[in-house]
C-alpha cells in the first residue's frame, strides 16, 4: 500500500515504513537507545531528504521512548533527578545542535560529519561494551574476584556534589550536565536521541548502575527529543506527521515487546548484544566512508 | 519560419503605432481607452459601399500543418493514497493542404514539472575518506522531466531547433554555473540527468508516441508517485525534417487535496501548532501502546 507523504513529498510503502518503526522500536525497549541511530540512516535509504528524516526520526523517538519510559516507570527504575539535571544538559545542546545542522548543510558536508560521529562514536562506544560485557560475563562464571559498586575516578572529585538516591550516587552535576549537552547535539544533528552514548557513559563515567540506566536515558531522550521535533518543525518545516505516524505505529508495538524481553535477559548479556549491534553499524558506516563509491556524484534539490 | 512570422508581427505593431501617432487622429474621448478613428475626408467614418471590398490577403505564413490537441485531464490531485497517474495526451493534425511530401511527420511530447534549484556535488578522496568536495549550483531544474517520441530523438530533431525549444534532457537544466568555481560544469550536469533518470524522475521514451497517417497520435506518460505540487507544463511539437512546425502548449495542474492539503499548509502556515500536533500524537501513540501492553499482561 503506498501512500503519499506531505511534506517529504514522496510515496512509500507504508508497511516498510510500520515494519522499520516496529525493529527500531524493539531497540528502544530492548536496549533503552531511542533506535534513531538505525532509523535515520534507513530512512536516508528508502528516499526520504535528509533533513526530513533528521526531524521525523526525532519525532518518532519522542513516541517509543514515552512506551518505554512508562514501562520503567512502573519498575521504578527511573532515576528523575538524574534525568532533570541531564535534561538540563540536553536541551541547550539539541538548541545548538540544530543551529550546527544548518550550517553543515549549507556547506554540503552534512552526510559526512554525521557519518564520521558515527563511526568514531559507535567504534569506541561498541569496543568498550564489548571488552567490559566479556569481562563481566567471566567474573560471573568465576564468583571468586568480587566485583565493586563502582570505580572511584576524576569524575567524583569534582565539585557541586548532589545526592542521586535512586543511583545510589553522590557526585559533581557537572559531568552529568556535560553528558547532556553533548548527547543533545548529537539528537539534533544526527536525528538520534542519543541513548547509544547516554547509556555507556551512564555506566561507564558516571557509574550508574545498570538497573536505572534504561529509564532514566529514555526519560531524558524523551524530552531532547520532544525539543528537537519542536525546533526543527518551527524553524525549517521538516516534520513529517504522516511518515512519523506510520513509524509510530510499529514502534511503540516494537517498544512494549522489547521491554518485556529485556527483564528476562542478563544485563551483561543485553549489553554484549548492544556492543555488537553498535559496531556492526560503525563498520558498514566506515567501510561507506574508505571504499570507493559507485557514484561520485550527488544531487540536493532544492526546497520550494 | 518563425523568424518571418516575428518579422511580421513586429511590421504589424509598427503599423498601428504610426496609426495611433498620426496628425488629427488618435483623440481620446474623456474617460473612454477607445481610440476614436481618425476624422476628415480622407479617412471616410465608414467604408464607401460601393467600392469593391478589399479582400485582405491570407496570413501567408500560417503553417502549412497546425496540432489540435486534448489531455485526458488537466488536473492530477494528490490524494494520500496517490500511486502516480496516467496522462494521455491525443490529438489530430489540421491541414488545409494535401501532406506534403518528403520526410514523414514526427511527433514529440514533453512533460515538464516546476523548476527547482538543485545542488550537484562531486566526491574526492581526502585524507583517505571520501569527502564533497566540488559542486554545480543549477539554478532551474525541474523535478520531473518526460519526452515521448515517434522516434530516435537525435534522428527527428535538429540541434538548432533543441536548442530554442530546449526539448531534450540536457536542455532542460538552465541557469548553470552560479557561485562555483569548477573548470568544467558537463560532468556535473551530466550526472545530474544521469541520476534523475535513474530515479525515474527524467524519461526519453522514444518511439512510443503513435501516429497513424501522419495525422492521428497518442502519447502515453506515467506520473510518477514522487510528484511536487505545482503547474506542469505539456508540449506538443510538431516536426518535419528536423525542424519544428508547430507547437501546442497546454498546463497541468498538480495540486495535493484533503488531508495532505491540509496537513502541508498547517506545517508552513503554524509550524509551532503543527510541532506540537506531531508531539501530541508521539506521545498519545506512546502512552496508548505502554497501557494496552499493560493490560494484556495482567490478563
Amino acid at each position: 500500500m503506498q501512500i503519499y507523504l506531505p511534506i517529504a513529498e514522496v510515496s512509500v510503502n507504508a508497511f516498510t515504513l510500520i515494519g522499520l518503526g516496529g525493529v527500531v522500536g524493539l531497540m528502544s525497549g530492548l536496549f533503552g537507545v531511542g533506535g534513531g541511530f538505525l532509523i535515520t540512516p534507513l530512512l536516508f535509504f528508502i528516499g526520504i531528504p535528509p533533513p526530513i528524516a533528521v526531524a521525523t526520526g526525532a519525532n518518532q523517538v519522542v513516541a517509543s521512548s514515552v512506551s518505554g519510559v512508562l514501562a520503567h516507570v512502573k519498575r521504578k527504575s527511573v532515576d528523575f533527578r538524574m534525568g532533570w539535571v541531564l535534561l538540563a544538559g540536553g536541551l541547550v545542546g539539541s538548541w545548538l545542535g540544530v543551529l550546527v545542522f544548518n550550517v553543515l548543510q549549507g556547506m554540503g558536508q552534512v552526510d559526512l560529519v554525521v557519518q564520521l560521529c558515527y563511526v568514531v562514536f559507535l567504534g569506541l562506544i561498541g569496543t568498550m561494551m564489548l571488552h567490559e560485557s566479556i569481562g563481566a560475563l567471566r567474573r560471573s562464571r568465576n564468583p571468586a574476584q568480587r566485583r565493586r559498586l563502582h570505580q572511584h575516578h576524576w569524575v567524583h572529585r569534582l565539585p557541586a556534589k548532589m545526592k542521586f538516591r535512586a543511583s545510589g550516587l553522590y557526585i559533581s552535576v557537572i559531568p552529568p550536565v556535560l553528558v547532556g549537552l553533548a548527547v543533545g547535539v548529537l539528537a539534533a544533528i544526527m536525528g538520534v536521541g542519543g541513548g547509544f552514548i547516554m547509556v555507556p557513559a551512564m555506566i561507564y563515567l558516571l557509574g550508574m548502575p545498570t538497573r536505572v540506566v534504561v529509564g532514566t536515558s529514555l526519560f531524558q531522550i524523551t524530552f531532547v527529543t520532544a525539543f528537537t521535533t519542536l525546533m526543527h518543525a518551527v524553524s525549517y518545516n521538516t516534520v513529517d506527521v504522516m511518515l512519523a505516524v506510520l513509524l509510530i505505529v510499529g514502534g511503540v508495538v516494537g517498544a512494549q515487546i522489547g521491554t518485556s524481553l529485556g527483564a528476562r535477559l542478563r544485563a551483561e548479556q543485553l549489553r554484549m548484544l548492544l556492543a555488537l549491534l553498535v559496531l556492526a553499524v560503525c563498520a558498514k558506516l566506515a567501510l561507506d566512508l574508505f571504499l570507493t563509491p559507485d557514484e561520485l556524484f550527488s544531487v540536493t534539490m532544492g526546497m520550494r | 519560419m518563425a523568424g518571418r512570422v516575428a518579422a511580421m508581427l513586429m511590421a504589424m505593431l509598427t503599423g498601428g503605432l504610426v496609426w495611433l501617432a498620426s496628425p488629427g487622429g488618435a483623440q481620446q474621448a474623456p474617460g473612454s481607452t477607445v481610440p476614436l478613428p481618425p476624422a476628415g475626408e480622407a479617412y471616410p467614418l465608414y467604408p464607401d459601399p460601393s467600392q469593391p471590398r478589399v479582400v485582405l490577403p491570407e496570413d501567408p505564413f500560417e503553417p502549412a500543418e497546425r496540432v489540435v490537441a486534448g489531455l485526458s485531464s488537466d488536473s492530477v490531485a494528490i490524494t494520500a493514497s496517490f500511486d502516480g497517474s496516467d496522462i494521455l495526451i491525443y490529438g489530430a493534425i489540421k491541414r488545409e493542404t494535401p501532406i506534403p511530401p518528403g520526410p514523414p511527420l514526427e511527433v514529440v511530447v514533453t512533460l515538464e514539472a516546476p523548476p527547482r534549484a538543485a545542488t550537484v556535488w562531486r566526491k574526492e578522496r581526502r585524507f583517505g575518506i571520501w569527502v564533497n568536495t566540488e559542486r554545480v549550483e543549477v539554478g532551474s531544474a525541474p523535478s520531473f522531466y518526460a519526452v515521448v517520441t515517434t522516434g530516435p530523438l537525435a534522428r527527428i530533431l535538429g540541434p538548432e531547433w533543441d536548442n530554442r525549444y530546449r526539448i531534450s534532457l540536457p536542455m532542460v537544466l538552465r541557469a548553470l554555473g552560479q557561485g562555483d568555481y569548477v573548470a568544467d560544469v558537463v560532468p556535473f550536469t551530466e550526472a545530474l540527468v544521469r541520476l534523475q533518470v535513474e530515479n525515474g524522475l527524467y524519461r526519453l521514451d522514444e518511439g512510443s508516441v503513435k501516429l497513424v497517417d501522419q495525422t492521428l497520435f497518442r502519447a502515453d506518460i506515467r506520473l510518477p508517485a514522487n510528484l511536487v505540487e505545482g503547474s506542469y507544463r505539456t508540449r506538443i511539437f510538431l516536426l518535419r525534417d528536423g525542424q519544428v512546425v508547430d507547437v501546442y502548449r497546454a498546463p497541468i495542474d498538480v495540486r495535493k487535496v484533503g488531508l495532505e492539503r491540509w496537513l502541508f499548509r498547517l506545517a508552513f502556515d503554524q509550524p509551532f501548532l503543527y510541532g506540537l500536533m506531531s508531539l501530541a500524537v508521539a506521545v498519545a501513540a506512546g502512552w496508548a501502546a505502554s497501557a494496552a501492553f499493560r493490560h494484556l499482561r495482567r490478563a
